[in-house]
């Protein structure tokens, strides 16, 4: 599971990717869309050979460095310029609930979570329910801890200011990119923190640019720009996909999220498909 | 009504949010760190990933119609041919727009 055979030999029989368990094999990390193939932190590092057996879910090592940062950047640039639609539209629900520019942008700057935005200011009102508001908040950011437990075979190895400083820029499109980084056996432990970033960028300013002027652009529907979350899903599922063993894990993970987004509120729907899908696979592990 | 100003209540209220949000981002790491974990429970965990992605994919596209439906065949086709994300995301933007102008 060295770096060579992740990104150059995927079709070879490489014998020394044989030990990749899982669906940490040889799969390719996203194409580097600039082919500058920057990423010389850690390489080297993880030539060693195994020592012992792979473990059941062998990871690789995980570095957190600048090549890693700026994989993320990059990677996360067109999936912001996206996202700053929705920033748009989170500006201008701002502005018409009466929150400043300034206040606008603090709250994107510092909660940077778009859907729990979205429904605090719709339920803004004067004097501010801040009960229904932070329980509303934890209510639909709940499935951040669980999309955040899915990193822990490579946060593990980094220190506690670094896993939690990158939590931090987490949202529901960085994970997914990030996800799928990881999952190819990248080791870019900072690919996290760098999709954020950008991401924050993006959101703080279209966050401004809708409270500002948002009248005169419209809704990111007319650009298609809702859709880009599905799209980035879509292709990491085709990236997740890891064969039979993905098969009922992920059936039960659709009829569950389908059927509780039908009678749930909120966003419990995610914890619960999620969830569902982990207890099955506990309960046939190994059975 | 952009005026510039913060009112300390409402950067209160804001940051309140902003800690309750950190806390569940880092709430899921956290635990994992505190606790050991089982080989069964790490073989629930690494179906996470998969499950999560399966969980918000779903409700989202059976909200959607046939225009969504075609278009995320799209992204999945150029995702699994290319193995760009940027291809992928760009093809089913344009696939999104022109199956709803068709559909």
């Amino acid at each position: 599971m060295t770096r060579e055979n992740t990104e150059a030999n995927v079709d070879s029989s490489d014998p020394a990717s044989s030990h990749a368990t899982g669906s940490n094999g040889a799969k390719p990390t996203w194409t580097d869309e600039a082919g500058t193939g920057a990423e010389a932190d850690s390489a080297g590092v993880d030539k060693t050979p195994p020592s012992e057996p792979a473990p059941a879910k062998s990871v690789g090592p995980v570095s957190f460095g600048w090549a890693g940062f700026r994989r993320g950047f990059t990677t996360g640039l067109p999936v912001a310029i996206g996202v700053a639609g929705y920033g748009v539209a989170f500006g201008m629900l701002a502005d018409r609930a009466g929150l400043s520019v300034g206040e606008a942008a603090l709250m994107s700057a510092t909660v940077l979570a778009g859907a729990s935005q979205m429904v605090a200011v719709e339920l803004w009102s004067e004097p501010i329910p801040v009960a229904t508001i932070m329980l509303a908040t934890v209510a639909i950011n709940l499935r951040y801890s669980i999309m955040g437990a899915a990193l822990e075979p490579w946060f593990r190895s980094l220190s506690p200011g670094q896993a939690y400083g990158s939590l931090f820029f987490m949202a529901d499109e960085n994970w997914a990119l990030t996800m799928g980084d990881l999952t190819s056996g990248s080791g870019r432990g900072a690919f996290l923190i760098g999709s954020g970033v950008v991401l924050w960028l993006w959101w703080v300013a279209a966050t401004i640019l809708g409270v500002v002027a948002g009248g005169a652009i419209g809704s990111p529907e007319r650009y298609g720009l809702d859709f880009v979350l599905a799209a980035v899903f879509v292709a990491l599922a085709v990236d997740l996909w890891d064969g039979r063993s993905s098969l009922l894990p992920w059936a039960v993970a659709l009829g569950v999220a389908v059927v509780a987004a039908e009678t749930l509120s909120g966003q419990w729907y995610i914890i619960a498909g999620g969830g569902a899908a982990a207890i099955v696979e506990v309960l046939r592990h190994d059975g | 009504m952009a005026e510039l100003g913060i009112d300390p209540f409402v950067a209160g209220v804001v940051l309140a949010m902003a800690v309750a949000t950190f806390a569940t981002k880092i709430g899921g790491l956290w635990i994992l760190s505190r606790v050991e974990v089982s080989d069964r429970v790490e073989a629930g965990l690494s179906v996470l990933p998969g499950a999560i992605v399966v969980s918000i994919l779903g409700p989202e596209l059976v909200d959607g119609g046939p225009a969504e439906w075609a278009a995320a065949g799209v992204v999945a086709f150029v995702a699994w041919r290319t193995n760009r994300l940027l291809v992928a995301l760009l093809a089913g933007l344009v696939a999104v727009v022109g199956f709803r102008a068709l559909l």
